[in-house]
């Protein structure tokens, strides 16, 4: 979004229409995002525009460094000849099990997809646990139990922790941190600025389950529904995609806000324009109906499991049939292309043949009214 | 949910396209009413389909959008007030009032919640006896029925702690307003179909009939709306102005009786003022006296919070259809969806909100 301090005033024609007044109230011709004395809402946390507000203003600003500010979903550290690659992420999803996984599995996972998306081979993560008071052991060891069958399966080991315990009341049962270490492949660098003209948008998979396995559980929204979260490790898949070819230039799991807040940040970094076939996105039929009730896009629902690769045209069909070899890829499909045309927007052509943009949400995406 | 295949099917919309293009003499103007049909139509791109055909204009009926400043104020200052528990949908928490959001005061500390019906709310008053729960009860005739039930569940359950804050407007009066504007340029209308689900297609005959203009009842989907825009140029090109139902999957003649009564039996007409455009006479509803109890203005005493619009917006004109969004020299500068200007940049539903949203790319700004 672009503050502008442009306060031209434009007057209104008369109509037979009554007018309700005239004078703006001060400051309203001229927001600037994130006020002095604002506070936080919960839309800076959606991953849509008021979160990279959020980052920009507050935490870049204050905290900003080279490796920082390159706002990759990992850092990439070089420490005698070797690449490390470190990300940190906190889970506090609600409900604490749903199905397809809990926060848990989902804490181990997580981490692991933001250094698998740069190219790295997870080896360490630590975990850190912020309980309530009053949470029960049963839980908090079906969790534990969770995280660690999940570690195992990735080969990932979980060397250090912390525990803090916060008042009841203070803590919506129990939140996770985990940080995460991992060693990058020689010879590769992936990155969000490097999509260019040309190049093929492709997903690994469905879209949208993650986020409505959970709505589908939320108090005072429950229904039924058999779509699972897609929630797992892509290390492996990615693993599979970067043996097979080297013209890959950036991967990112659509995790909050979907594939299309994931699209806009990478067509913004790389200063780029995006085309999608609507008809080419993988969306499964029960997460298209869920979304149809609540009035929500698929298009900017959550994933867990999924990754979005950006590849040259020329490696594009190699790197799908690398994808579809794996099970968590197997319903791969090339989505769109990059273009020089509308930088920093992403078009859709949809599947009566007309354009539309596929915006990054303002806040949450909220149901519609009627 | 496989049923809404056939009504997104491009196939036959690019048929019904065709022949609206080919039926098309000159570029008739016509109005969708509903908030929801414009969304549709910017979201699929129906208005590129038809090329110069047809001009569609995109009418007030997004509820969240017309809801007036002052009310939006009034709910901010009850969810500010220490024994309140404010419920509302989600989408008005972030329309802005003159000076702050229902986001915002949620963040300040103010009980703020998100229901997806009124029954919620009557039982969260009933779960929570301590607290007072004020459901901000806005929208057009399809949300009366369900906040005129509220209101009988609430009596029934002799509850004293559950109000309604009332902003509920009528499609009909707006329609007339607009006809009856010297500057009209509209020549047939698409009617809201879910607003013709509840209260049936009487009232569009009068206006048909009085006004001389086509009124066609039209669904949401891509073809139910190029279905509707076809009839509506065919009425035109043939000379005819009459109501017809391309929504009849939904909509019947008398519409639902249960509900009507249902609305009847809590509300009355009044006058309402509608965001952005202004006061339009017997243009809403109100609760009657004897339900004054269930009437968060009476019961809180919200009757002197008063607001004015700012004027930078041109919400009115294209409200009305005289504009189009894109005319405005703030869209998409001054006015976006985070920091809008005026009622139709906020909800989705608006118009400035779909143009926003789905046709930046064609816009030189």
């Amino acid at each position: 979004m672009q503050p502008t301090t442009n306060t031209s005033v434009i007057s209104l024609p008369s109509d037979s229409v009554k007018q309700e007044s005239a004078s703006a109230p001060a400051g309203f011709s001229c927001p600037l995002p994130l006020p002095a004395g604002g506070r936080v809402l919960l839309g800076h946390g959606s991953g849509g525009k008021l979160s990279s507000e959020l980052l920009q203003e507050v935490f870049l600003a204050a905290l900003g460094n080279p490796v920082l500010d390159r706002m990759e979903d990992q850092a990439v550290l070089s420490l005698n000849g070797m690449r490390l690659a470190m990300t940190t992420d906190s889970f506090v999803v609600k409900p604490l099990f749903f199905r397809g996984g809990d926060i848990g599995s989902l804490a181990v996972h997580g981490t692991i997809n933001d250094l698998a998306m740069g190219a790295a081979r997870p080896l360490w993560m630590s975990v850190a646990f912020i309980l309530e008071e009053g949470l029960q052991f049963d839980v908090l060891r079906r969790v534990v139990a969770s995280m660690q069958a999940a570690a195992d399966k990735a080969g990932v080991q979980i060397v250090t922790g912390d525990t803090k315990v916060v008042e009841k009341g203070s803590a919506d049962g129990l939140y996770i941190n985990t940080t995460g270490i991992g060693l990058v492949r020689d010879g590769i660098s992936l990155s969000a600025s490097q999509a260019q003209p040309g190049d093929a948008i492709i997903v690994s998979g469905m879209l949208g389950d993650h986020g409505i396995a959970i709505l589908a559980e939320r108090e005072g929204l429950k229904f039924e529904t058999e779509v699972q979260s897609d929630s797992a490790a892509l290390h492996e898949l990615v693993g599979a995609l970067l043996e097979a070819t080297s013209e890959v230039r950036c991967l990112r799991d659509p995790t909050r806000g979907g594939l299309s807040s994931t699209l806009n940040e990478i067509a913004g970094s790389s200063q780029v324009g995006m085309e999608l076939e609507e008809t080419a996105i993988p969306v499964r039929e029960e997460v298209r109906g869920a979304c149809e009730m609540l009035g929500l896009d698929p298009l900017y629902v959550a994933n867990e499991g999924k990754l979005v690769a950006i590849v040259a045209a020329d490696a594009a069909e190699q790197a799908l049939a690398a994808l579809r070899s794996h099970p968590l890829g197997a319903e791969a499909q090339i989505i769109g292309r990059v273009t020089e045309a509308h930088p920093r927007m992403v078009v859709m052509r949809t599947a009566f043949g007309t354009t539309r943009i596929v915006d990054m949400l303002a806040g949450d995406q909220l149901p519609r009214i009627c | 949910m496989k049923y809404m295949d056939e009504y997104r099917d491009a196939k036959i919309a690019r048929g019904l396209a065709a022949e609206i293009r080919r039926r098309s003499t000159r570029p008739w103007v016509l109005m969708e009413i509903c908030g929801g049909q414009t969304h549709t139509l910017m979201r699929y791109g129906i208005d590129e389909l038809l090329g110069n055909s047809v001009e569609l204009v995109h009418g007030p009926g997004c509820p969240v959008c017309v809801t007036p400043l002052e009310m939006i104020d009034r709910a901010n200052a009850l969810a500010r007030r220490p024994e309140v528990t404010l419920v509302s949908y989600g989408d008005m928490l972030r329309v802005p009032g003159s000076e702050t959001d229902l986001f915002h005061i949620k963040a300040e500390g103010g009980d703020v919640r998100i229901v997806y019906s009124p029954t919620d709310a009557v039982e969260l008053a009933r779960k929570e006896p301590h607290r007072q729960v004020v459901l901000f009860a806005i929208g057009f005739e399809t949300t009366a029925p369900a906040h005129a039930m509220a209101v009988l569940q609430a009596e029934r359950l002799e509850l004293t702690n559950f109000s309604l804050l009332v902003s509920h407007v009528l499609v009909p009066p707006a329609i007339r307003m607009l006809l009856q504007s010297p500057r009209n340029r509209v020549q047939g209308f698409i009617a809201p179909g879910h607003v013709c689900t509840v209260v049936g297609v009487g009232e569009y005959e009068e206006l048909s009939r009085e006004f001389h203009v086509p009124i066609v009842v039209g669904g949401f989907e891509p073809v139910d709306l190029l279905d509707a825009i076809r009839l509506l140029v065919c009425q035109l090109e043939e000379g005819r102005a009459e109501v017809e139902n391309s929504y009849a999957r939904s909509v019947q003649y008398a519409g639902n009786r249960a509900a009507q009564a249902a609305v009847e039996q809590v509300f009355e007409v009044a006058d309402r003022k509608w965001r952005g455009v202004g006061e339009i006479g017997a243009s809403g509803l109100r609760l009657k006296e004897k339900y004054a109890a269930f009437d968060a203005e009476r019961v809180f005493g919200l009757a002197e919070v008063c607001a004015e619009e700012p004027s930078e917006c041109i919400a009115a004109e294209v409200l009305l259809g005289h504009k189009k969004p894109t005319d405005c020299p703030a869209f998409g500068t001054r006015c976006t969806p985070e920091t809008p200007l005026g009622a139709p940049m906020v909800s989705t539903e608006g118009a400035c909100a779909a143009y926003h949203q789905y046709k930046r790319h064609l816009v030189t700004l």
